[in-house]
């Protein structure tokens, strides 16, 4: 249990936060968007008879490079969570916008990456590969933009006079389920795309 | 609208229009969705008297192909999506709080949304018909049909753009009431004592959680496909129209199931109350229901035993839709053991839940038929199935929502329907729904195909197609009864009383309408229909205390400027990029507010 979570307006039935139960709920309905854009890649994998493949065009060791720069944003995340629960306020800002700098580099490592593959010849229409890919990542890259967009809006209003209120914990925590959520979806993109060899 | 002497709320609810454009009142939204679902039920049911018209007799000058094609897919667009999903979701925004003995659904504000947005998905979707035409190609959207390259006009983007917007408002409100049932009970409702209704409502939320997520990928892709380029679906440049098929089918399957429990748990909850006796096998019904949506989620591809699957899909979906006639079974069963030895009170709402049962199970018979691949390779694409799945949609389905409107309509507007029309309503249109559907049974075993627009004179249809397009003019003439009945009801005083049924759940205890605070004092609940269970140990309702101190959610004009900003982006990606980022703008400004906004 959070050190530092407080009752809500009313008891629930579970003990557990209204608003936590729904992001957890949501998260599930998540599971199933990523799923099926992950089965499509799936489906078409190999199915491409021209342009560039995989194995020609993807580069691993960069990629691998800000997969772990998304990881250690995760980390950071965990300590902002733990920061609000202790009441540490330096250290939730401070680890919230090292998550939010983060998640800004793995966007912009994916940037470059579409700018790059885009100048090699590989677009959204060129083969079956391109349009799978760039929805799957495109899609991947925006919900990590929404959750930049989540975790900023969380550290302008800690910036208040009032600052996040009694239920910060609450809401850094439900923060940190969406981001945690994103980070192990890109795992999985990761493996499937980059890592399990493309013949 | 306090009605307890000194009940303390911040600000008593209006009756202006912007009072409820900004409301966040559950029982109001309940009753913007059911009346918005009745009048789309108005226009599917118009749509529908087209198509019959023009099939009436051969060679048809109604309604030319491309017309044809378009009214049957709005048909069945509007029947789904805008009719008996939204007229479901009336019910379950009203009674969902009253029944589990809370005040309100968990997320005020995002209720008000996914209302906003359902009437902007209609609207937009129905707007298609003046702009450009509207869709065309069948409520299923088939690949490579679906494609640019054979669906010219932007109708099949309408189609796109508009079931994404009324996907996103079912998926809020799905999980709004998700959390409430798990989270907002009263004092001792254990999940075990909830009303069935409830439960079934559990199960279909749950079912849209995980299907419309799978539809939507679908959606973007063909979305992509028309607008961007790309190759999901069209085989011409290396894409799978199967593709398509299975991820709408994988939706399309939990969906129907969407379409009928909502109805079921309606029939668990008048039958008891009509039958004076308690609903036979409560736990069989509640692990039926769970069983069904579980199942539901595993029978998709017998959609698509036409499209040379292989033998194991075939032999594996075809057992897991036989199974899932099981639990449907035990439900049927149940109800009729709940009758029996009821002393059964048969009034209109009850001759609907009767009707339910037997019509419904007709349609599950002959959806049983085409469970085995090899009968149905003779169904596929034939009226058999238009008879079938009109036998669990209209005879299920509707006819469960009328059950509904019937028992609840005294609970939401003080008011008893009248018995005599309601009856006279009831057998126009059970007995036009047959005389619709049941010949079509023969037409698909006689050969005649669906989704033509018109059909020679020397096949055999003209007897069959005749009746049922008087079918349908009956059904028409039965719903006019009906809103005749509303209309003349309406005028009359709200003197219905508080529970004129006899009923055992708890929306019986409060006024008719409850007041906007639901309960005076939550209740405490000891068993399941608790109604029943105070009567029977006589236990007095607890006392309302002189001065009540309720503080219910203010008003809030955010989920309206969000709405307008999904709007704007589904408009925007059907014509410009400029009007899709000003409704980015004014969703994040919407977002903002809401955010900010205090909440008591």
């Amino acid at each position: 249990m959070a050190a530092a979570t407080h009752e809500t307006q009313h008891p629930t039935s579970t003990g557990i936060d209204s608003r936590k139960v729904l992001m957890w709920i949501f998260l599930a309905s998540e599971c199933l968007f990523f799923g099926s854009l992950i089965s499509t890649y799936l489906i078409f994998k190999g199915d491409s008879i021209s342009g560039p493949t995989p194995a020609e065009i993807l580069n691993i060791p960069v990629t691998s490079a800000s997969t772990f720069v998304l990881l250690m944003s995760s980390l950071t995340m965990v300590l902002a969570v733990y920061g609000a629960q202790h009441g540490r306020l330096g250290m939730m800002k401070a680890m919230l916008l090292a998550t939010i700098v983060l998640g800004l580099g793995f966007l912009g490592f994916q940037a470059y990456e579409f700018a790059s593959f885009v100048h090699e010849g590989l677009g959204l229409t060129t083969n079956q590969f391109g349009t799978t890919f760039f929805v799957l990542t495109g899609f991947h890259g925006t919900h990590v933009f929404v959750g930049v967009l989540y975790l900023l809006s969380l550290l302008l209003a800690a910036n208040r006079r009032t600052g996040l209120g009694r239920e910060r914990a609450l809401h850094v925590d439900i923060a940190g389920l969406y981001w945690h959520f994103v980070d192990i979806v890109w795992i999985v993109i990761f493996t499937i795309v980059y890592l399990i060899p493309n013949n | 609208m306090a009605t307890a002497i000194g009940a303390i709320t911040h600000e008593k609810e209006g009756s202006g229009l912007w009072s409820w454009l900004t409301t966040v009142d559950h029982k109001r939204i309940g009753t913007v969705y059911a009346i918005s679902g009745f009048l789309f039920f108005l226009l599917g049911g118009l749509e529908a008297v087209a198509v019959r018209t023009q099939l009436a007799v051969p060679n048809g000058t109604v309604l030319d192909a491309e017309r044809y094609n378009q009214f049957f897919t709005m048909h069945a667009l509007t029947m789904i999506f805008l009719a008996i999903m939204p007229m479901g979701a009336g019910f379950f925004n009203y009674f969902i709080p009253l029944q589990i003995g809370a005040r309100d659904v968990a997320f005020p504000r995002l209720n008000a949304l996914s209302l906003w947005v359902f009437l902007a998905g209609g609207f937009l979707l129905n707007s298609s018909f003046i702009i450009g035409g509207a869709p065309d190609g069948g409520w299923f959207g088939y690949a490579p049909l679906s494609g640019i390259q054979y669906a010219k006009t932007s109708g099949m983007t309408f189609y796109v753009v508009g079931l994404l917007t009324l996907g996103l408002s079912s998926l809020i409100a799905s999980l709004n009431f998700a959390v409430t049932i798990i989270n907002m009970r009263a004092p001792g409702m254990t999940m075990m004592r909830l009303p069935v209704f409830i439960w079934m409502t559990l199960v279909v939320v749950f079912l849209l959680i995980l299907s419309l997520p799978v539809l939507t990928v679908g959606l973007l892709q063909l979305y992509f496909d028309r607008v961007w380029g790309t190759s999901f679906f069209s085989p011409s440049t290396g894409g799978d129209p199967i593709l398509w098929q299975h991820l709408f089918w994988i939706f399309g399957h939990p969906e129907v199931y969407v379409l009928i429990l909502p109805s079921m748990g309606i029939v668990s909850e008048v039958l008891p109350v009509m039958s004076r006796k308690p609903l036979f096998g409560y736990s069989a019904i509640v692990f039926a229901g769970a069983a069904i949506g579980f199942l539901g989620f595993g029978v998709w591809a017998h959609h698509m035993f036409t499209t040379g699957l292989g033998p194991v899909p075939q032999v594996v979906f075809s057992a897991s839709t036989m199974a899932i006639g099981i639990p449907t079974g035990i439900k049927i069963f149940n109800w009729l053991g709940t009758m029996y030895g009821g002393s059964i009170r048969f009034v209109t709402a009850t001759y609907f839940a009767v009707a339910f049962i037997a019509l419904f199970t007709i349609g599950g018979i002959s959806g049983v038929m085409h469970a085995s691949p090899p009968v149905d390779t003779h169904h596929q694409d034939s009226y058999f199935v238009v008879a079938h799945l009109h036998y669990v949609l209209f005879g299920g389905a509707i006819m469960g929502i009328f059950a509904g409107i019937y028992y609840w309509f005294p609970k939401m507007t003080g008011r008893l329907l009248d018995e005599t029309l309601g009856k006279i309503s009831f057998w126009l249109i059970f007995i036009g729904m047959n005389l619709t559907f049941f010949p079509m049974h023969f037409l698909g075993l006689a050969g005649m195909p669906r989704r033509i627009y018109t059909y020679d004179a020397d096949l055999g249809w003209d007897k069959w197609n005749m009746v049922a397009t008087i079918g349908s003019y009956t059904i028409a003439l039965g719903v006019l009864v009906f809103v005749i009945n509303f209309l003349k009801t309406m005028r009359r005083p709200a003197d219905a009383g508080n529970d004129p049924w006899g009923g055992a759940t708890l929306e019986w205890s409060t006024s008719s309408p409850p007041p906007a605070h639901d309960f005076d004092v939550i209740p405490d609940v000891r068993d399941r229909d608790p109604l029943w269970y105070a009567r029977d140990h006589n236990i007095a309702p607890a006392p309302v205390p002189e001065h009540l101190h309720i503080h219910m959610p203010p008003p809030s004009y955010y989920p309206l400027i969000l709405g307008l900003g999904v709007l704007l982006l589904a408009i925007g990606a059907m014509s410009h990029l400029a009007v899709a980022a000003l409704g980015v703008a004014t969703a994040i400004f919407g977002v903002w507010g809401w955010a900010l906004e205090p909440t008591d």
